[in-house]
């Protein structure tokens, strides 16, 4: 079943791939084979394979249980919060803050997660910026 | 003789300060990322590529750096294999079948240090035939027009999705969406915008690296949230390891599989699409075949060590033939490889011996030096990598993801590519839940460009005559091979693909 999903997603991403192909507007310079024709091409061959998918499907690949989907939905969650505060708060506060939330997530003790946070934090910027002299993100305190 | 002066130029080129260090840090780097469960060749030199490129390393030392981590990870693979029965990633997955039951006959200090002589074995008759082979391939290559590197990339795809993957449908289907995703942005030879949906980030297309650090390295990470708790753990008392050397009578009595795996492997790892995984696959299977004649294979045989470790790091030579003579990487750590060059502006292929021997060759001499310094950390100093097996993976994994997000912040600065690159990571979980491989979207993204200004080349030059693809005999050839590596493995069977790697451990493992 999941492979026949793939299957149909991928007819879709085929379509609509194809579809925006042709609508790319040519300039008048142009040679022979111009912008559309290679993405057509592949917008075949991803046809072509998700007839397969759904024509013989694969075994059911092991999903995890609903609670582990959403333990990695939250993951999501939090890095996308993490990319959108890092130019707010800096990548001291942000990182150690997401390391923590992460190695909670994976199982460590809430104390020792958040020691882990800030330990991972402080070691990156450290060994990162202050040594190797790479640029991170700079928040209202500086660092 | 070229060739060796051209070597003793590389030497020369290798024996600085700065580049030394750099292979000695990419070792140590390398054998540690090897012998972490979840972290492998991939995407531990995918994590590194954006630091290597932010640091404004030039082109030789970042190569340096990179490939001694490439080289380092094929010796770490086997520490976890014997000791903990885990591999440390997808090639090291043979070395458990007969790695793990010595180290419960308390043998683990032998084998270990057996594995890190075939490891060095293999590494270094690979590095000789990169040697001498390379620059063989490389007059190939220079005959080449834009319709055979049409062909040969086709060829590429489809030896990928022939031979290394389970189900061509869904290797071809892999291929096509990294090729989509390269398309991305404004074509270059007609300036208009294509799939760009008129959002400005992506006129410049989708940045290579983060699609890969996004894939590798962030999906390991969703990978370890799904499976927390359900992994074994390394304890204390499974790291006794005891005397660190391999006694002569068993050297005398595994030179022979040595020396059979390696020529394997450095095969297995020149065809594009195979790598190092295979090379040991093959390397264990052969040698089963040829030697265990009293069925000691699988219970602890130092020949069925030797074996697969020999075979994949001779594989991890091989396959930078194709990738540093052709453009055309022959696995998911050289295709990383190769994104490295093509972020610093250097386009490999032919034309790299002659405008940048300096890379070249001081890469090859880095690569013998290298391999010296891992089988001096891998023997005397094996036990302070046995250690680091130790740290539980739960306070590794956040911080691998952090500095996954660091690398690609300090490249662009933005927001928007760390989304894409979660974006990336989720897709790259659920491509592997559903058994579709992750090296050919690489492959796809990196060559797309290449692959398609080849096409309009050569169809510019024919005047839109299509059949130019097909006009030479070396083009004919090459698609010959294509189709025969794509169609030749539905006929033979599933003959050269590792049986216990469709079981269980595939979905987590790091392709090579």
């Amino acid at each position: 079943m999941s492979d026949r999903i793939l299957g149909a997603c991928a007819f879709l991403l085929g379509v609509l791939y194809i579809w925006q192909a042709t609508v790319i507007e040519e300039s008048f310079l142009s040679d022979p084979v111009g912008p559309k024709a290679f993405p057509i091409i592949i917008g075949t061959v991803i046809l072509l394979s998700s007839a397969y998918f759904i024509w013989r499907p694969d075994t059911e690949p092991e999903w995890p249980a609903f609670g582990r989907l959403a333990e990695i939905g939250f993951a999501v969650a939090v890095m996308v919060g993490y990319t959108m505060a890092l130019p707010e708060a800096g990548f001291v506060v942000s990182t150690a803050i997401a390391a923590a939330f992460l190695t909670w997530r994976l199982g460590a003790h809430a104390v020792a997660a958040v020691v882990a946070g800030i330990v991972t934090s402080l070691g990156i910027y450290v060994s990162f910026h202050l040594v190797l002299g790479l640029s991170l993100a700079r928040g209202p305190w500086g660092f | 003789m070229d060739t060796l002066s051209a070597l003793a130029d590389g030497f020369a080129v290798a024996l600085t300060w700065q580049n030394l260090g750099l292979a000695l840090l990419g070792c140590f780097l390398g054998t540690v990322f090897g012998a972490l469960p979840g972290l492998g060749p991939s995407n531990g030199v995918a994590i590194l590529i954006p630091l290597a490129f932010t640091l404004g390393l030039p082109a030789a030392p970042a190569l340096i750096l990179l490939t001694s981590v490439y080289y380092g990870a094929m010796y770490g693979g086997r520490i976890s294999s014997i000791l903990l029965n885990i591999p440390g990633d997808e090639p090291a997955l043979m070395t458990t079948l007969d790695g793990h039951p010595m180290a419960k006959q308390g043998m683990a200090g032998e084998a270990l240090a057996l594995s890190g002589i075939a490891s060095f074995v293999g590494a270094f008759f690979a590095t000789w035939g990169l040697v001498f082979l390379a620059p063989q391939l490389v007059k190939v290559a220079l005959l080449f027009g834009p319709a055979e590197y049409f062909a040969l990339f086709t060829l590429a795809f489809a030896t990928l999705g022939g031979i290394a993957s389970r189900n061509q449908a869904k290797a071809a289907f892999a291929a096509a969406l990294g090729l989509g995703i390269a398309t991305i942005g404004v074509d270059g030879q007609t300036g208009v915008p294509r799939f760009a949906f008129g959002e400005v980030h992506l006129y410049d297309g989708i940045d290579f690296l983060v699609a890969i650090v996004g894939l590798f390295a962030l999906s390991e990470v969703f990978v370890f949230l799904e499976h927390r708790g359900t992994s074994k753990e390394a304890t204390a008392d499974s790291m006794k390891i005891g005397r660190v050397t391999p006694p002569m009578s068993m050297l005398n009595k595994t030179w022979g599989a040595m020396s059979r795996s390696t020529i394997f492997g450095f095969v297995a790892g020149v065809l594009p699409g195979a790598g190092a995984s295979l090379g040991s696959f093959i390397a264990y299977t052969f040698e089963k075949r040829y030697s265990d004649r009293k069925g000691t294979f699988g219970k602890g045989d130092p020949r069925g060590i030797a074996a697969p470790e020999a075979g994949n790091n001779a594989a991890a030579g091989g396959a930078l033939v194709p990738m540093l003579a052709l453009g055309v990487p022959g696995s998911g750590t050289t295709a990383v490889l190769l994104a490295m060059l093509l972020a610093l502006n250097i386009t490999p292929g032919p034309l790299l011996f002659q405008s940048n021997p300096d890379v070249v060759w001081g890469l090859i001499a880095a690569l013998f030096i290298g391999n010296i310094m891992l089988l001096a950390m891998n023997i005397p100093l094996v036990t302070m990598f046995v250690r680091v097996l130790l740290v539980p993976p739960k306070y590794l994994m956040p911080a691998v993801a952090m500095i996954s997000f660091v690398g690609i912040y300090g490249i662009s600065g933005s927001s928007f590519d760390l989304q894409v690159m979660i974006i990336f990571g989720v897709m790259g979980w659920v491509l592997r839940k559903l058994d579709v491989p992750l090296v050919p979207v690489i492959l796809g993204v990196l060559l797309g460009d290449q692959m398609e200004k080849n096409l309009r080349r050569a169809l510019t030059i024919s005047d839109g005559d299509w059949t130019v693809l097909f006009a030479s005999p070396l083009a004919i050839g090459l698609w010959a091979f294509a189709i025969l590596g794509f169609v030749a493995p539905l006929v033979v069977g599933r003959y050269f693909r590792p049986k216990i790697a469709d079981e269980t451990k595939a979905e987590g493992a790091d392709p090579d």
